[in-house]
């Protein structure tokens, strides 16, 4: 259900019965040769797929899925769509009548300039932009210690940053709340409240992506790093100018996940940063609702729907690869 | 910047017990400056939060008076709270009802796009589309959805069938089943995705070795595809139940636990002690009640694996 929205709470990676599927085997980047694409098959073999019955049927499943999947997938958001520019009376008496009464391209600039969903999307963005930051300083500068470094304590480091996967993220609601309040050292007159570093510090104490970068680290070619080394690289030289390169695609997955987590994240920001003005849109959203007509409301939906949705189209090939590599690293 | 010889990193290496120096120069400080971060915002947004928390169920605190000691009170105020057997039933509820209605449809769906032949890049992009859409802006878009009058979106669709107008979050029996189908409307593209990534990894030989033995399509399916998704279904199984039974956003938006408590939630009602008290937080009763959720979960968590290892291996 909710998998990839709630971190991995117990999930004992080791305890999966077969061997994880996709990531540990199969090369990151995505196959293009059509060769290999051919040789695959599925349950229904060719031979099948010469019967006129398995045919006919064959022609029914991509109707069903073409139907089912355009109505589940896309509908909605046509919808919404169509209703960020249809009047109010409208889309109450005939949801699905196309424009009777014609456009209002003006629900737009009214959410836009009238509810301020102009200031909210830029706290979206700035949000975003600060965790994804965080999170991949925090990765991999962590994942090059574990995996390239490797001090004496790292093997300690490593369970200590693993075994917080199994706790499911209910239980740090309360105190970590309470740590914004009243951080440690600063005490209450620097309390965090309404400030950024609230949201950006916490998501940085990812052990997913730690494991994700990891992991990638472990598998790159020692040979390079060795001889990186023997040329007289220092640390900070091989992390920056072979490590960091050579990791492109764990980089690109790791960003996709940290924008899209931190564009979702409701409930957290919702308690840390109380002041409307540095609200984000998801917090925003909800509360306005009961003072904005449906039209305008429908078209601040849609906007704040635009950008992730943007996102989705133009680098499809990460989101999928991450959802299925996420999937690949729970198994 | 010193640098280490590579001999000196390698975690086999006999253990330097040097002083301080030699720790020093053979580059201890640069890896501790690469380690930092990551020990900073673990230590104090992760590690500590989560001992706090056990600490503070035993805890009255309210941030104005110091910490107090009370034992097992949180839990008991909180076992004795009428509203709890509620939460959790509606709890249960909510992941029955999403393992009956959520589950196998991404498996389905999953085996379904992985047999056609041509569309399969757009059938996964159209089946992530909801994925992608902020929760918070699909809960309030289906909240438009489910308008309870003859003239609301679903009803309007219902009626073309001639179904007649439906009360949706309204009343307390249909309000649960209709957070369900919107979560399962949000969350089944990254199942399908994830199981079509698995389905890539069966073996053809199975199928070829199948169909030697005369297997048709169905059996082919049950025998072949199915025992080879085992494992993802076991954790794909546990993921589901683990989230579902920390379900929040959903009745947080769309009911606000109403009507008449029927989507209260154990989540929710963690909330509630927490930050929505008019007697100020009870951050007592709200860590009380998340720790024992947690431990729930991590019993249930272990259980699970130990039965589904022991399936495996049979």
């Amino acid at each position: 259900m909710t998998a990839d929205t709630v971190t991995p709470a117990a999930a004992p990676s080791a305890a999966a019965p077969e061997p994880a599927p996709a990531s540990s085997r199969r090369p990151l980047r995505r196959r293009r040769t059509p060769a290999l694409t051919d040789s695959e098959r599925g349950i229904v073999s060719d031979f099948d797929r010469r019967q006129p019955r398995v045919r006919r049927t064959m022609r029914g499943v991509h109707v069903f899925l073409a139907v089912t999947l355009v109505a589940a997938g896309l509908g909605p958001l046509l919808w919404l769509a169509k209703a960020a520019v249809t009047p109010t009376q409208d889309t109450l008496r005939e949801p699905f009548a196309l424009w009777p009464n014609g456009i209002d391209w003006e629900n737009l600039s009214t959410a836009w300039n009238d509810i301020h969903i102009d200031q909210y999307f830029f706290n979206t963005i700035v949000i975003a932009a600060g965790a994804w930051a965080f999170q991949l300083l925090v990765a991999t500068t962590g994942a090059y210690t574990l995996s390239v470094l490797r001090p004496r304590y790292a093997r300690v480091l490593n369970s200590l940053v693993l075994a917080t996967l199994f706790i499911p993220s209910v239980v740090l609601l309360v105190p970590l709340y309470l740590t914004i309040v009243d951080p440690p050292l600063l005490g209450r007159d620097h309390s965090l409240l309404n400030n950024y570093l609230a949201v950006w510090l916490p998501m940085a104490a990812n052990a997913f992506n730690i494991l994700l970068v990891k992991r990638f680290f472990d598998n790159l070619p020692r040979e390079v790093i060795e001889a990186a080394q023997t040329d007289g690289a220092g640390p900070f030289r091989l992390f920056w100018s072979i490590i960091l390169p050579m990791s492109r695609p764990i980089l690109g997955v790791v960003s996709v996940f940290a924008i899209i987590a931190a564009w979702k994240d409701f409930l957290w920001p919702l308690l840390v940063l109380p002041d409307p003005a540095v609200q984000p849109l998801s917090v925003r959203l909800p509360a306005v609702q009961s003072q904005t007509e449906l039209d305008v409301f429908l078209a601040a939906l849609a906007i704040a729907t635009i950008i992730p949705i943007a996102m989705f189209l133009i680098f499809q090939r990460v989101f999928l690869r991450s959802a299925g590599l996420g999937g690949a690293v729970k198994g | 910047m010193t640098l280490a010889s590579p001999d000196r990193r390698r975690p086999d290496a006999p253990s330097r017990r040097g002083t301080p120096l030699t720790w020093l120069r053979s580059g201890g400080l640069t890896r501790l400056a690469f380690a930092l971060p990551m020990i900073l915002v673990f230590a104090i947004f992760s590690w500590t939060p989560i001992v706090r928390s056990v600490v503070m169920s035993f805890q009255r605190t309210n941030l104005l008076t110091p910490a107090e000691w009370v034992g097992l009170d949180n839990f008991e105020a909180v076992l004795n709270d009428p509203l709890l057997g509620t939460a959790v039933v509606n709890t249960l509820y909510f992941a029955a009802l999403a393992l009956v209605m959520g589950f196998p449809i991404p498996i389905l769906m999953a085996v379904l796009m992985s047999e056609v032949k041509r569309g399969k890049g757009i059938y996964s992009a159209l089946a992530y589309l909801p994925v992608v859409v902020p929760p918070v802006v699909a809960v309030l878009l289906w909240k438009v959805f489910y308008d309870a009058s003859p003239d609301g979106v679903f009803n309007t669709m219902l009626g073309w069938f001639g179904i007649g107008p439906q009360p949706w979050l309204q009343s307390p029996d249909m309000a649960m089943p209709s957070l369900v189908i919107e979560a399962t409307w949000a969350a089944a593209g990254g199942s399908i995705i994830i199981y079509l990534a698995a389905l890539l990894s069966v073996p053809p030989e199975l199928y070829d070795a199948a169909e030697v033995d005369g297997a048709s399509i169905w059996r082919k399916a049950w025998h072949v595809t199915l025992p080879q998704l085992r494992g993802v279904i076991f954790v794909m199984l546990i993921l589901q139940i683990l989230a579902t039974a920390q379900i929040f956003l959903e009745p947080f938006l769309f009911t606000g636990g109403g009507p008449n408590n029927s989507t209260v939630t154990v989540l929710l009602l963690i909330y509630r002690y927490a930050f929505q008290n008019s007697l100020g937080g009870n951050y007592g009763m709200a860590t009380a009640l998340s720790v024992m959720l947690a431990l729930f979960l991590a019993v249930l968590s272990f259980v699970y694996f130990r039965l589904t290892n022991r399936w495996s291996q049979s």
